[in-house]
């Protein structure tokens, strides 16, 4: 993407100038720049730079075993990992017809909702931050903090779990760890209303943030918005419904919406989000309680496991929007190719640059964040 | 929460925050953290488990593991140990921990130690013991579970005939695997090549197991002739020293390796297995013949190897078919004789020469032999039997394993006895008894025949598969009994009576010397119309004459070689069981080195098949 974003220098009307805003800059998870030609502090046009964290991650799974790549794909969105890790395994899954026991499904249903609880929180965090509003962002990563003691305990890892693998995940719950799973859901609603009252009720943030980065629902569908930029513009589509997978068609939850489509209305369909997560979550570990059994599937030797020729398109709803993973498999023991789509592509660059356009330039960060946007999913 | 758009939010609720001013932190500075039970920090090793396979290398995302060779650990091919171990970049490494659940024995693990702070880059690359990487014996974090395990440990079942319909015929009892059955099989080696460095040949055994993965059948045979010529006896009869040294098999059931290759060969017709045997054969001749005395594994292997060398080979057998203790000792259920036949078509299509019936003796002079050829090699193996020489055992209807299964094998009528007793807990005790008790089935439809070994039914020296096989068919095996006596049947009655038992405290000595302690308080009498002893062979090595063995340099009974097969006379080499013995991929890995030596003698330079691949 770098070397065509280099045009020829031209120069700016005098009235006019250009500002090169980041490649580091709170208004995003990761190093990600917009080229911004502003007239006083109103945006003129922008351009995303993007390429920052571009580690090869598509190229790179075609060198690797099948099973090797479930060390590559968390890396593909930092805060929120284990959608990825799903979608790829899933993908897998499909080429290979493995079958996924039910344990596994329950198990992989309550890391995706976690994770999702964990990103918003992150998301809560930045997002104040972008408008100066620091406290908010400690809690949320304090908070966030004590589900990745959970993610510790369950997988070893608290940021790159690596746990799901094609046909189930790769250790059983530790014993107990519902129960504490349970107490942190307790404390995060005890939390909730504290985060009501330092943000989404605070003064500043609804001055800030209400009316900015509006984009409609029409914008919203032309431009492939999903997740919760989509849903804050409207439309109640969430891959869980659209196109259920695992579990979750067992699950009852609701798909918040707001209509207004600005920073504040996706923010607080991320709140509702949460809600919601803590919903399924409660359901998911009432069941998990009576559900024993296998956590994987028999796999092959894995270094010697070639996966049938095919290709398979697997999506998995993250924080961000809809996680596809495109594998193609030519019969061998490594993918032939694989294309993510990561939500925040849309977001990060076609949505962004149109959004800002008319904006403000104190504004640039705090409308980034509200999109939720995470850079290695543009770069890849 | 109002969000009508007249609500502008409060400016005094965020104040609220202010109360965590009194509450503690959620992190505590300052304080070590525990980590979880299966954390993933640095890597721990128990080097006691670890045999050095490298698998953990194999399935590393970022090739962060490399093998260091560490002198002084355990160094034996043939128990699969391997002198290395791992040794972690943590510049490279990203704690994915599938080297630990991939790892065949069981050693590797992550511990919860996760702190290491150091400017000198090299502290970062660690040879992990069981202590950590600071010798602080953290506990173990992520470690191998059985659920979780990336392994594959049981083996595909070997299709075979039930004891019923196998207990009145010589019909092989092995089906041999499906393409789907060796597939599945094949899948589970993981390349580490501990097989490769524990056959005596060094048989690419990693190589073809992949190629047999891969569908790939011609690439496996030629794989497989790289090292053997007698890939369809070894196939069948093979003792498999490759799946005793198996990392797979230190925690599971070891790859079939032997039944593979046999699928393998199966997989081919005759005609295409010897086109591809014979690729890299020297078309121009060199002029030199060679003589070999013996038809068996070792005599033929260096045969076919000179043969390929361009080489004038002439093998000379006594008998009326080629093979030696594979026609004549193997009983035609474990090996059929046509597949050995095939073997030994492949080796007369590169070019040898095989003279049946044609002993060496005074009919056809060593000295002629020496003087026409310009190298002779000895391959006579152990063709005759031993005697445990208990009294009554020059009673007529004592005989011996190897004249019995020679007999049987040429279609000679024997007197199959009623009741029969073997003395004996080899595998050549196994094949003397299961032969006989076949016999007895076909005719007279009941089998009465015993088996007597000095050995604990833990330590038979016998494969575990004859012994329990050989109870599937009928053989009473009595463990841990030495024999007394042959007795006769009456006091004045000449035939045989049967034979007396007793008790085997202990067989070796206490510096290690076959020395058996009896009980002569238990004995037993097992009642018998035939006795046979199998307890080891002899070899005959008249046929040298008396110049020649008094030139020739002797040790315990058998003629003294080098590690090359050249004996102390020049022109003169010796190979397989009449110098070391005791199996047919010894003899083959005999014959290549003889044929080797030879090769260099003969003016042909260092130059073998197996270097020039």
């Amino acid at each position: 993407m770098r070397p065509e974003n280099y045009s020829p220098v031209q120069h700016p009307p005098s009235h006019e100038y250009e500002l090169y805003f980041g490649p580091n800059h709170p208004g995003i998870e990761g190093n990600y720049a917009i080229r911004v030609r502003l007239n006083g502090d109103v945006i003129q046009e922008a351009i995303a730079d993007g390429g920052y964290l571009h580690r090869g991650f598509e190229k790179l799974m075609e060198q690797r075993l099948w099973i090797q790549n479930i060390a590559l794909v968390p890396r593909i969105c930092v805060p929120d990992p284990v959608p990825m890790e799903e979608a790829y395994a899933r993908a897998v899954e499909a080429l290979g017809g493995l079958e996924v026991p039910e344990r596994a499904q329950w198990i992989r249903v309550m890391m995706l909702e976690i994770s999702r609880i964990c990103s918003h929180l992150f998301t809560f965090g930045g997002n104040a931050a972008t408008i100066g509003l620091y406290t908010n962002m400690f809690w949320g990563i304090s908070m966030r903090d004590l589900f990745l003691d959970l993610f510790e305990e369950i997988t070893g890892a608290r940021i790159y779990h690596m746990y799901i693998t094609p046909g189930g995940v790769r250790r059983d719950l530790p014993e107990g760890v519902l129960d504490r799973l349970e107490a942190t859901l307790d404390e995060m609603e005890r939390r909730t209303p504290e985060f009501e009252d330092l943000f989404f009720d605070n003064a500043v943030v609804i001055k800030r943030a209400r009316g900015t980065g509006v984009i409609s629902l029409r914008d919203a569908l032309a431009w492939g918005v999903t997740g919760p930029n989509l849903r804050g513009s409207g439309l109640p589509s969430d891959v869980r419904r659209d196109d259920p997978y695992l579990v979750y068609p067992d699950l009852e939850f609701d798909i918040p919406t707001e209509v207004e489509g600005d920073a504040l209305a996706r923010m607080r369909v991320r709140k509702a989000e949460v809600v919601q997560s803590i919903r399924i979550l409660r359901q998911v570990i009432e069941r998990l309680r009576g559900i024993e059994g296998p956590i994987r599937c028999p796999l092959p030797n894995p270094l010697a496991w070639n996966i049938p020729a095919g290709e398979a398109y697997t999506r998995v709803e993250s924080s961000k929007g809809e996680v596809g993973f495109f594998a193609v498999s030519d019969g061998g023991p490594k993918p032939y190719r694989v294309h993510v789509r990561g939500p925040s592509q849309m977001h990060a660059v076609q949505v962004l640059e149109r959004v800002l356009k008319g904006g403000r330039l104190e504004d640039v960060a705090q409308i980034m964040f509200s999109l939720d946007a995470c850079p290695p999913e543009v770069d890849r | 929460m109002d969000v009508t758009p007249k609500y502008k939010g409060s400016f005094v609720k965020p104040l609220k925050a202010l109360s965590h001013l009194f509450r503690e932190p959620v992190t505590l500075p300052m304080v070590p953290r525990p980590a979880s039970d299966n954390y993933r920090g640095f890597h721990v090793n128990d080097w006691e488990l670890c045999v050095g396979c490298g698998t953990c290398r194999q399935i590393c995302d970022n090739a962060a593991i490399r093998m260091i060779h560490i002198p002084g650990l355990p160094d034996d091919p043939a128990a699969g140990l391997k002198p290395r171990r791992p040794a972690i970049d943590y510049g490279r490494c990203c704690w994915c921990a599938l080297c630990v659940d991939i790892c065949p024995t069981g050693s590797l693990a992550l511990s919860r130690e996760y702190v290491h702070v150091s400017p000198d880059m090299n502290t970062y690359f660690i040879l992990p013991d069981e202590k950590g990487i600071h010798g602080l014996n953290f506990p173990k974090g992520w470690a191998k579970t059985d659920d979780a395990d990336l392994l594959d440990l049981a083996r595909q079942p070997m299709p075979q005939r039930d004891p019923d319909s196998r207990g009145d015929n010589f019909d092989e009892i092995v089906h041999g695997y499906d393409d789907q059955a060796a597939i599945l099989e094949a899948s589970r080696c993981i390349q580490c090549g501990m097989c490769h460095e524990a056959c005596p040949a060094n048989m690419h055994a990693p190589e073809y197991i992949r190629a047999i993965w891969e569908g790939d059948k011609e690439r496996a045979v030629r794989e497989i002739y790289r090292t053997n010529p007698f890939p369809e006896v070894c196939g069948r009869v093979c003792t498999h020293r490759c799946e005793t040294a198996c990392s797979i098999g230190k925690r599971g059931a070891p790859i079939a390796i032997r039944w593979l290759k046999r699928h393998a060969m199966a997989a081919l017709d005759d005609e295409r297995v010897r086109t591809i045997a014979l690729e890299g054969k020297v078309e121009d001749r060199t002029g030199k013949s060679v003589a070999v005395i013996g038809s068996g594994p070792a005599g033929l292997t260096a045969a076919f190897d000179l043969a390929k060398l361009g080489h004038a080979v002439t093998v000379f057998e006594a008998k009326p078919e080629p093979g030696g203790m594979m026609r004549y000792g193997i009983p035609e259920y474990r090996l059929p004789y046509d597949r050995l036949d095939a073997d030994i078509a492949v080796i007369r299509a590169a070019g040898v020469d095989i003279r049946c019936d044609s002993p060496v003796g005074p009919d056809l002079p060593m000295d002629k032999l020496r003087d026409d050829f310009d190298a002779v090699m000895l391959a006579t193996g152990l063709g005759a039997g031993r005697s445990t020489r208990v009294p009554g055992t020059d009673h007529p209807d004592v005989k011996s394993a190897v004249a019995l299964l020679d007999a049987i094998t040429r279609g000679e009528s024997i007197d199959v006895p009623g009741r029969a007793v073997v003395i004996g807990g080899g595998n050549v005790a196994f094949d003397i008894a299961r032969s006989l008790a076949r016999l007895q089935r076909k005719t007279s439809g009941r089998v009465d025949m015993t088996l007597v070994a000095l050995e604990e039914r833990d330590h038979m020296l016998a494969d575990e598969e004859e012994v329990v096989e050989a109870r599937e068919e009928g053989v009473v095996v009595l463990n841990g009994r030495g024999p007394r006596q042959v007795v006769l049947a009456g006091p004045s009655d000449k035939t045989l009576g049967g034979l007396e038992t007793v008790r085997c405290l202990s067989i070796f000595d206490e510096e290690g010397r076959f020395h058996p302690k009896y009980d002569d308080g238990d004995v037993m009498l097992h009642e018998a119309d035939m006795v046979i002893e199998a307890i080891g062979q002899a070899s005959d090595t008249g046929y040298l004459g008396e110049d020649l063995t008094e030139a020739l340099e002797w040790a315990r009974g058998r003629i003294e070689v080098g590690a090359d097969g050249a004996t102390s006379v020049s022109g003169l080499w010796a190979a397989g069981d009449m110098v070391e013995g005791p199996d047919v991929i010894h003899a083959v890995a005999a014959g290549h080195r003889v044929a080797e030596s030879i090769h260099r003698f003969l003016g042909g330079g260092t130059t073998t098949l197996e270097a020039a691949e």
